[in-house]
């Protein structure tokens, strides 16, 4: 047994009573077999495993972290404070201050009808069968970073769209990681949207101060029932002392759409997975994700869609752009079940590299198990492009600048697959200052994360 | 002889161990129109690439000054800001990059260098306007990515719309007539033509004399081997046209 592992199972055992008092019943009773999951799985992946060739998840899970077990709540409300200033973009927001749910007095003063967005651990109180209906439904517990975040996690993020609710305004999830402990928070999130209708929900990954070291074990579930469309947003700037262990898992019915766009601008470690089932026929699913690495940052995305009805269709679009010493991996495929025909998916990653130190490892894979069927994927890693840049030198542009201009030029194509068009513009304006070296931290935001 | 705008003095220049020019001179002044003809292979376009700067060629010999400014010594952007414009044989596509960022991007960082305060919205767009009419570019390609999904002619007269906007005291067209057809020909040696001044020269390389009917030079280059071989007035495009380029070659085994 790994000593990450091993630590965590002793928390479990110790603190067993403690995390059931403030947490709720369907949380709870999945707790024992997840231990035991975890137990059984021995060790997280490491590098060099399958499907984990350039990142250990062991060695993310591995330092002394603390679990808030007994929920102290935060000595100043920092959720109150902060606001993520997406200008022209009116979201229902709430706040996740490490791992606790805190919602703000407007998402709960405009609650549209037909929505309902709270605690995980509330929900699970207050709608005990719709929460069992999906909790732990689309992730597994074979998988022993789903099961380490079953076992400890006490509160999440429920987020259910009833049936024909067709949503204007979006949801915004702000997730703060605020200590000076080392902590790892384990964060959940079950979005069910019932059969036709629309969400899109934005979350931003923040680190607030960077002296103590802070993880984030992530299960999100996606349940998109017939005819549901799903936009999930997903926007990491953290920073070098955060790690982050996030796995998606989806599942979509009978011509659901689910567009998913994840941007990594900055971080320490981060491994992301994006499962995606599709189980019904006419669904289409998109991916995009952006990353942009400097120094030691090092990113790794890993995406497998499954397609196991007919005539689905997906579309995959991973970009990075890596500098200094920064490190990108990924990993994606694409199944296609037998019998699902008419099966349309491809998949794409481009990746530039703007320094010598900087390293990308791509593996892209398809698993084709029947005829009729359209499928493509590509990978091609490259630097910047030198006709490009003394083109626009010629013309005065001076060659930082330049760089610059092809580096946010070379992510346009990631921005553009985003619907909202404030978060589009946002994300552009974000990438842009991030390219030009301005450290994280939205500076409309109050909290002074960035300082 | 303070105005002589451009003097090339034996300019040698290889591309990795290649010597392509081997003793360029030149002189132009303010007012000129200098055509440099010659083979394919000559060294014209590795001469325009190394006066603006191209970091692929490295310069072993010779001197460049422009208007007294050692232009060797400059980078690419600073060459441009001094006022030297390379149209390319084959402009750039540069996908997700704006025309209208490319340009602001461009005027502005000119303006920086001669410590000037950044354009205003609303004058930037009436200098796009103005100098569009020019070329008569479309409208809408200004707002697609440079130069991405233009034709031919699109590329061409992007070039010397950016010729207008910067408004440069030494254009160097470098096979600008190539891949256009006789329309747009005329629409881009019209613009040229009406952007020519008393103060400013153009140095138009070509393979066919065909461009020189509609940008009169006042001097024939021969480009054979990196060096000048013969100069001439503007009858020595007809007689490379009439004779092609053997004779040349021939005098210079």
């Amino acid at each position: 047994m790994s000593t990450a592992v091993d630590q965590y199972l002793d928390l479990y055992r110790v603190h067993a009573e403690a995390l059931n008092a403030h947490s709720a019943g369907v949380l709870n009773s999945m707790r024992g077999e997840a231990a035991g999951a975890l137990a059984r799985a021995g060790r997280f992946p490491v590098r060099g495993d399958e499907g984990y060739e350039k990142t250990s998840v062991d060695e993310m899970f591995a330092p002394d972290f603390g679990v808030n077990v007994n929920r102290v709540n935060m000595p100043v409300d920092v959720g109150a404070s902060f606001r993520c200033g997406v200008p022209n973009l009116s979201t229902l927001l709430a706040v996740v201050v490490n791992d606790r749910f805190v919602p703000t007095s407007t998402l709960l003063k405009n609650l549209p009808a037909g929505l309902t967005v709270c605690s995980l651990a509330q929900a699970a109180r207050e709608m005990p069968s719709l929460v069992e209906k999906h909790y732990g439904k689309a992730a597994p517990l074979s998988d022993a970073s789903v099961a380490l975040n079953t076992m400890l996690a006490q509160d999440g993020v429920f987020i259910h769209v009833a049936r024909g609710t067709r949503l204007e305004k979006a949801v915004q999830l702000v997730d703060i990681f605020h200590t000076s402990t080392p902590l790892l928070a384990p964060r959940r999130v079950l979005v069910v949207a019932e059969e036709d209708s629309h969400v899109a929900i934005l979350k931003c990954d923040h680190t607030q101060g960077s002296e103590a070291s802070c993880l984030s074990s992530e299960v999100v579930e996606i349940f998109a029932a017939e005819g549901a469309r799903v936009e999930w947003y997903d926007i990491e700037e953290s920073n070098d002392a955060t790690s982050r262990r996030s796995q998606l898992f989806a599942r979509q019915d009978r011509g659901s759409e689910l567009h998913i766009c994840s941007a990594t601008l900055t971080n320490g470690v981060t491994r992301n997975d994006f499962h995606i089932d599709v189980t019904g026929e006419h669904a289409s699913t998109r991916l995009s994700a952006m990353a942009i690495g400097s120094d030691r940052q090092h990113i790794d995305n890993s995406s497998m869609i499954r397609h196991a009805a007919c005539h689905g269709r997906s579309n995959q679009l991973l970009k990075y752009v890596l500098d200094d010493d920064a490190g990108g991996a990924f990993e994606g495929s694409i199944e296609v079940c037998h019998g699902a025909r008419f099966v349309e998916a491809y998949q794409s990653n481009r990746n530039m590299l703007a320094s010598k130190g900087a390293r990308m490892h791509a593996k892209p894979q398809l698993l084709i198990y029947n005829d009729d069927v359209k499928c493509s994927h590509g990978a091609t890693t490259g630097q910047v492009d030198e006709n490009a840049l003394f083109y626009m030198r010629t013309r005065g542009i001076p060659e930082d600048e330049a760089r610059r201009m092809l580096m946010q030029a070379f992510m346009v194509d990631v921005i553009d697959t985003i619907s909202l068009e404030p978060l589009r513009d946002r994300l552009r304006h974000m990438v842009d200052r991030r390219f030009a070296g301005v450290k994280a931290g939205c500076s409309e935001c109050a909290s002074g994360c960035s300082e | 002889m303070n105005d002589i705008l451009l003097k090339v003095t034996d300019l040698h220049a290889k591309v990795e161990d290649k010597e392509i020019l081997r003793g360029i001179d030149l002189e132009i002044r303010p007012g000129e129109v200098h055509a440099i003809m010659g083979p394919n292979g000559s060294g014209k376009s590795t001469l325009s690439s190394v006066l603006a700067g191209n970091p692929a060629f490295t310069v072993t010999r010779g001197s460049a000054i422009f208007h007294g400014v050692d232009l060797l010594s400059l980078s690419p952007e600073d060459r441009s800001h001094e006022g030297l414009f390379l149209s390319f044989q084959y402009p750039v596509e540069i996908p997700g990059v704006s025309m209208v960022n490319f340009m602001r991007a461009a005027v502005n960082a000119k303006r920086k260098y001669f410590n000037e305060e950044p354009l205003g919205a609303g004058e930037f767009l009436k200098l796009m306007r103005q100098k569009r009419a020019i070329v008569e570019l479309d409208n809408k390609l200004a707002s697609r990515s440079v130069n991405e999904g233009f034709s031919g002619g699109e590329k061409k007269r992007n070039e010397i719309f950016q010729m207008a906007v910067l408004e440069p005291r030494l254009s160097i067209l470098d096979e600008t007539d190539s891949g256009l057809d006789i329309d747009a020909l005329r629409i881009v040696a019209g613009g040229v033509n009406q952007l020519k001044t008393s103060q400013n020269a153009t140095i138009v390389i070509t393979h066919y004399q065909r461009l020189l009917d509609y940008i009169k030079p006042d001097f024939v280059h021969v480009l054979y081997k990196g060096r000048i071989v013969r100069t001439g007035g503007p009858e020595l495009a007809l007689e490379l046209e009439e004779k092609g380029y053997d004779w040349i070659k021939e005098e210079n085994r």
